[in-house]
């Protein structure tokens, strides 16, 4: 499954869970205009650096918040081609 | 008052044993024996850190000391060498006792041989009224020295008066505790206890205790739960289990209820702050709010506590409560201009009862809202699959927080349900009675909780 599909499963799960209603995913969706709200966010984060192993979000340097799907996509994705850091 | 004397008649009578792990001493031997013999003089109006890593020699010497010392300072085993020059700094401790050699090279020291008395008897005599200090486990590690007396420990145990009888205590606590030292004085007076050895496993605890015959039983909730846990429980059939020092909640109970059904089962409110409050013995987690109106007998509450609470924390002046913290400037004021102490623990009150939901302090912030670790835990803990849990917090870039679980299974490897049945199954429980931001974010099945010196739930600094 591709990072994106991972990332989209998540999206769906806790929307699921919080029984909110998900617009359809593209990559100009705005986050705040999804129907998540941000403890829905708080889920995915945290559920997906348990499924992948990081989170982008814990970067040294200071992580600009992703504000459409495609920016919160493109942020995991440019973290897994950084090497690993300590 | 002076100890020796507020023992009794149990001090005469055979029955009335301490049961260490080596060695069962009734009280009567020191009326023919001694275990400090002619240095107890020399220890006369001085400040004594009691430091014997064996409980039962502790016991035994704090009885000796008590109307002889001008103040006695419980060290419970696993006090770590690092703090012992504070301890000695803020009770000006001039004699170090202990049943091991070098252990505070800077002070007068003083090795002490037990659990046996094998001196010759001495002429007992009241000359101090001895205080008494227990160190408080702080959550950040300093022990915190809180000043009793005589009195203020007993004030519990006065009303209503405890008559001879078979009673046979336990107590998961180590002895230098404030619960221990509850139940060691109590079973002086009337009784008999096995105390819990430094290093003993609850399973060897409870094989002890049913050996000799336990009919009282006390511990923390952790304790009870890790006694269920291993599979010894069913050893002993004690006719009185009571829990204290964490918030009992409604899991443990009923695991309890369920394995001790004839017992009458209380948990009770105490801290080495605040004393015994109150006792609650109808099985269900919280108290009745009858206990701020003043039904005072109703409801189990100590005699001349008076509750309040503020900030929704709960505030007590009582008898028990201890005199203040040693430690000159340093050491804050242990209660308000009112003479209440402020307990830390956070009530909430639902249909007529009043339940903890845990210490200030303790609280998880999920993007501004609060979460009590202990709240989550009840509801986890209900769920008849798990046996313990742990709820902390993680970090996290959207609400600052997140709440996470570790649960420990009730079941044995073999006829455990699958893990990611168990964690949904828990989850779904979280989200029925749990608004959205107290359910974890995550749970994690473990087979063990640490848990502190003091039987108490391990738990990091949110």
């Amino acid at each position: 499954m591709s990072l994106r599909a991972v990332i989209a499963a998540h999206f769906q799960q806790v929307a699921q869970e919080q029984r909110r209603q998900l617009s359809p995913l593209s990559d100009d969706l705005r986050l705040l205009q999804s129907g998540l709200d941000s403890l829905s966010f708080a889920l995915i984060v945290a559920r997906l650096e348990d499924a992948l192993g990081f989170d982008p979000f814990d970067a040294p340097q200071a992580v600009k918040f992703p504000v459409t799907f495609g920016d919160f996509v493109k942020l995991y994705e440019d973290d897994r081609r950084q090497p690993a850091a300590g | 008052m002076w100890l020796w004397e507020w023992l009794g008649p149990n001090r005469t009578l055979p029955s009335a044993c301490l049961h260490g792990v080596d060695a069962t001493i009734p009280l009567q031997a020191l009326e023919r024996a001694s275990l400090l013999g002619d240095r107890l003089e020399r220890l006369r109006g001085r400040s004594v850190v009691l430091a014997p890593r064996d409980p039962l020699t502790a016991a035994l010497a704090l009885v000796e000391l008590d109307g002889v010392a001008r103040r006695m300072v419980l060290c419970p085993p696993d006090l770590s060498p690092k703090h012992a020059p504070d301890v000695i700094a803020a009770a000006e401790g001039e004699v170090w006792l202990d049943d091991r050699v070098g252990a505070a090279a800077a002070l007068e020291e003083l090795r002490v041989e037990g659990p046996v008395p094998k001196h010759g008897a001495v002429t007992r005599r009241y000359s101090h009224a001895t205080e008494w200090v227990l160190l408080s486990s702080g959550t950040t590690g300093v022990p915190k020295l809180v000043s009793h007396t005589l009195a203020s420990l007993c004030a519990a145990l006065q009303e209503p008066s405890y008559e001879m009888n078979d009673t046979v205590w336990g107590t998961f606590y180590d002895i230098r505790r404030y619960g221990g030292l509850q139940i060691l004085l109590r079973a002086m007076r009337c009784g008999a206890l096995v105390l819990h050895g430094p290093q003993e496993s609850i399973t060897d605890f409870l094989a002890r205790a049913a050996r000799a015959q336990v009919t009282h039983v006390t511990g923390t909730p952790s304790h009870w739960r890790a006694a269920l846990m291993s599979g010894a429980a069913a050893a002993i059939a004690p006719r009185y289990v009571r829990l204290s020092g964490e918030i009992a909640d409604q899991g443990i109970l009923d695991r309890l209820r369920a394995s001790y059904p004839n017992a009458r089962l209380v948990h009770a409110f105490a801290s080495t702050e605040a004393g015994v409050v109150f006792e609650v013995s109808d099985g269900r987690a919280g108290f009745s709010a009858g206990l701020l109106s003043g039904q005072q007998a109703a409801v189990g509450l100590q005699a001349g506590v008076e509750l309040k609470i503020e900030d929704q924390r709960l505030r007590v002046r009582s008898p028990g409560n201890a005199r203040g913290y040693l430690g000159g400037a340093a050491a804050a004021p242990l209660s308000d201009r009112d003479g209440f102490v402020d307990t830390g623990d956070r009530l909430e009150l639902r249909a007529g009862r009043y339940y903890f939901i845990g210490r200030a302090g303790g609280i998880i912030n999920v993007g501004g809202l609060k979460v009590h670790p202990e709240e989550v835990e009840a509801v986890i803990n209900a769920h008849p699959r798990v046996r313990a849990s742990r709820v902390g917090a993680r970090r996290n870039p959207i609400t600052g927080a997140v709440v996470v679980a570790e649960i420990v299974p009730a079941d044995p490897l073999e006829v455990r349900p699958a893990p990611e049945t168990l964690k949904r199954e828990v989850l779904e429980l979280c989200r029925e009675r749990l608004p959205a931001h107290k359910v974890p974010a995550a749970i994690q099945i473990v087979e063990r909780l640490e848990l502190s010196a003091a039987g108490k739930l391990v738990r990091a600094e949110v």
